[in-house]
C-alpha cells in the first residue's frame, strides 16, 4: 500500500515510506553497486591527490619524497600547460557553439515533414555512433589528406590549392572533426525535445499570425532552453576529455598547438613517466569537470522533482 | 495559390534537409565505398565515383590484419561488461524505484557524479594499479573499468524504466506470497524487459566505442577495435582501402544498434532530463 505513495515523487516527504524491514532489504540490494562505485571513485581520486604531492618518476628512481605543491607550481608556470588550458577552452567552446547553434536550427528543420524524413534523420545522426578513432582517421585521411583527400580534390576542382588542414590549422580542424561527431547528439536530443512541444500551441501561434521566425523565437526556443542546457553540459563533460581524436591525428602537435589538458596529462604520464606532474594535472582536470558537473547535477535534480 | 506555396515550401525544406543529411553522412558513405576499391583506385586523383568494386581489401584485412582477434576482443569485453553492469544495476534500480528512502535521491545523483569524473584525472593511478595487478593489456582490466564507468548510467536508465511498472502488479505478486527474488525475476523483469534490453544496448554502444582506456591500457593481446583502428594512424593509414574496409567492419554493427535504439538513447544519455 505504502508503496504507491512512496513511489511517485522520489523526493517526496517521508509519508508512507516503506517499513524499516523493507528499507533494510533495499539497502542490501543497493549495496553492491554503491560499494563498487565508492571504491571506484574514491581510491583513484585519493591516489591522484597523493601522487600529485610526491616526487615520482617511473624511470628515474632518484626522484622520491614529498614535493609539497612543487608539482602544481611546476605545472602552473609551464607555458605548455597554459597553452593546453587555452586549447581545451577553444576546443570545448568551438564545438559547443557549432553543435548547439547548428543543432538547434537543424532540429527545427528535421521536425518539419518532408519526403523521406525518417531516412534523412537516420543519416544525420549516424556520425554519433562511429568510434572516435575511426572518425578521426576518416577525416584525416579520406577527407582532408592534402593530396588524396576528397576535400582536396574538390578544392582543386574549383581552382583552389588544397591545404594541409591538420598541420596548418590543427586545432580548428580538430574542432571541426569533433563537431561532426557531436552535432548528431545535439540534433537527436533537441529534436526529441521539439517533438514534445504541444502541437496545439504551435497551431494557436500560427493562427494568431505568428510567422516562422516569431514561432521559433517565442515558442520553440523557450521550450528548448532546458534541453539546450542539458546538451551543453553533457557535451562539455565529454569534450573536456577529448583524447582519441587528438592521439590519432596530430598527437598534440605541431609542438603543443593541438594539445588539450587530457592529452598533456597523458603525455606527462605515459610518455615522460612523470607521475607527480601528471597527477597534479589530473587534479586540475577533476576540479574543472566538477564545476561543470555541479551545474549538470542541479539541472538533473530539478527534473527529478518535476 | 497558397497550396502551391505550401508545396514549394515543402520541397525547399525537404531539399535543404536532405542536403544536410547527405553532407553529414558523406564521410561514412565514402568510407564504405572506399572499402570496396583497390588501393590505387582509393588514392586516385580526382577520386573515382565509378569504380570496379572488389573485396580484396576485406580479404586482406581478414587475412593479414587478424581482424577477428580484435573484433572478438571487442565483442567479449562489451558483452561481459554489459552483463556485469546489468546484473549490478537491476537490484540497485529495484531498491531505488520500489523501496525509496530518505537518501535515494542523493544516492542517485551521487552515482551520476561518479560518471562525470574525467578519465584522464585518474589515468595515473588506474594505469599503475593495472600494471601492479598484471592487468595491462588484459581483457579483464577493460571489463572491470567499463562495467564501473557505465554502471551509473545503467542504474539511472533502469530506474526510469522500473518506475513505469505499475505497482499493483508487483503487489499482487507479493499477496500471492512471492518472495523478493520471485517478485524481481518473475514479475518485474518480464515487464521491464524492453527497458532492460535498451539499457544493455546503450552499454554495448558505449563499450564498443570507448577509446580512452582502450588506447591507454591495451596494445595487442587485449586490444579491442578502437585500438586496432588507431594503429592505422601510422603511415600504414595511407592504405586507404584497407583502412576503410577495417573501419567499416568496426563501425557497422554499432551503427545498426544506434539506428534501432535512438529513442531510448536520448533517455539514457541525458539521464532522463530530456524526454
Amino acid at each position: 500500500m505504502d508503496q504507491a505513495a512512496g513511489r511517485i515523487p522520489v523526493a517526496a516527504a517521508p509519508v508512507g515510506r516503506p517499513s524499516r524491514a523493507r528499507r533494510t532489504g533495499g539497502a542490501l540490494l543497493l549495496s553492491p553497486a554503491v560499494i563498487l562505485l565508492l571504491v571506484w571513485s574514491l581510491v583513484p581520486l585519493a591516489m591522484t591527490l597523493w601522487y600529485s604531492v610526491r616526487r615520482y618518476n617511473l624511470v628515474d628512481p632518484t626522484q622520491v619524497g614529498f614535493a609539497g605543491l612543487g608539482n602544481y607550481w611546476y605545472l602552473l608556470t609551464d607555458p605548455d600547460f597554459l597553452t593546453a588550458l587555452l586549447n581545451t577552452a577553444i576546443l570545448v567552446g568551438g564545438v559547443l557553439v557549432i553543435t548547439v547553434g547548428l543543432g538547434t536550427l537543424l532540429a527545427v528543420l528535421f521536425d518539419q515533414s518532408f519526403p523521406g524524413r525518417g531516412i534523412a534523420r537516420v543519416l544525420v545522426i549516424s556520425p554519433f555512433f562511429v568510434m572516435p578513432t575511426v572518425s578521426a582517421l576518416l577525416w584525416k585521411n579520406l577527407m582532408l589528406h592534402p593530396i588524396y583527400g576528397v576535400y582536396s580534390a574538390m578544392m582543386r576542382a574549383v581552382g583552389l590549392t588544397p591545404v594541409d588542414w591538420l598541420s596548418r590549422y590543427p586545432l580548428a580542424t580538430l574542432v571541426m572533426i569533433v563537431s561532426w561527431e557531436w552535432l548528431p547528439f545535439a540534433i537527436l536530443i533537441l529534436l526529441t525535445a521539439i517533438q514534445s512541444l504541444d502541437a496545439e500551441q504551435k497551431e494557436a501561434a500560427r493562427m494568431d499570425g505568428a510567422g516562422p521566425l516569431a514561432q521559433f523565437r517565442y515558442i520553440i526556443l523557450p521550450h528548448l532552453s532546458r534541453a539546450i542546457t542539458v546538451v551543453i553540459m553533457i557535451e562539455t563533460i565529454f569534450l573536456l576529455a577529448v583524447f582519441a581524436e587528438i592521439s590519432v591525428t596530430t598527437a598534440g602537435g605541431p609542438g603543443v598547438a593541438s594539445t588539450n589538458l587530457a592529452f598533456l596529462i597523458y603525455s606527462r604520464a605515459l610518455l615522460q613517466f612523470d607521475v607527480g606532474g601528471a597527477s597534479a594535472g589530473g587534479v586540475v582536470a577533476i576540479v574543472i569537470a566538477n564545476i561543470v558537473a555541479a551545474f549538470l547535477l542541479r539541472a538533473v535534480a530539478r527534473n527529478l522533482e518535476a | 495559390m497558397t497550396r502551391k506555396r505550401a508545396r514549394l515550401r515543402r520541397i525547399a525544406i525537404g531539399g535543404a534537409a536532405w542536403a544536410v543529411a547527405l553532407w553529414v553522412f558523406f564521410p561514412i558513405l565514402w568510407m564504405v565505398l572506399t572499402g570496396f576499391k583497390t588501393e590505387p583506385d582509393a588514392i586516385s586523383t580526382p577520386p573515382h565515383l565509378i569504380f570496379h568494386p572488389t573485396l580484396s581489401s576485406y580479404r586482406e584485412v581478414f587475412a593479414r590484419e587478424t581482424y577477428w582477434h580484435f573484433a572478438l576482443n571487442s565483442v567479449a569485453i562489451s558483452v561481459l561488461a554489459s552483463i556485469a553492469a546489468i546484473l549490478l544495476s537491476i537490484p540497485a534500480a529495484y531498491a531505488m524505484a520500489f523501496l525509496p528512502g530518505r537518501r535515494t535521491r542523493g544516492t542517485l545523483l551521487w552515482m551520476l557524479s561518479t560518471r562525470m569524473l574525467p578519465p584522464v584525472g585518474v589515468l595515473v593511478p588506474i594505469y599503475l594499479l593495472a600494471r601492479g595487478m598484471g592487468l595491462l593489456d588484459s581483457r579483464t582490466g577493460l571489463v572491470v573499468i567499463y562495467t564501473l564507468t557505465n554502471l551509473p548510467i545503467m542504474v539511472w536508465m533502469l530506474y526510469t524504466f522500473f518506475r513505469e511498472v505499475p505497482i499493483p502488479i508487483l503487489e499482487a505478486g507479493r499477496m500471492d506470497g512471492a518472495t523478493r527474488w520471485q517478485e524481481i525475476t518473475q514479475v518485474l523483469l518480464p515487464l521491464a524487459l524492453p527497458g532492460i534490453a535498451s539499457t544493455g544496448l546503450l552499454s554495448m554502444i558505449l563499450c564498443w566505442n570507448e577509446a580512452f582506456w582502450s588506447l591507454n591500457l591495451t596494445s595487442s593481446a587485449a586490444a579491442p577495435l578502437p585500438t586496432f583502428i588507431a594503429s592505422f594512424s601510422s603511415p600504414e593509414g595511407l592504405f586507404f582501402a584497407k583502412l576503410s574496409a577495417a573501419s567499416t567492419l568496426a563501425v557497422a554493427p554499432i551503427l545498426v544498434f544506434g539506428w534501432l535504439s535512438q529513442k531510448q538513447l536520448v533517455r539514457g544519455l541525458t539521464f532522463g532530463a530530456v524526454k
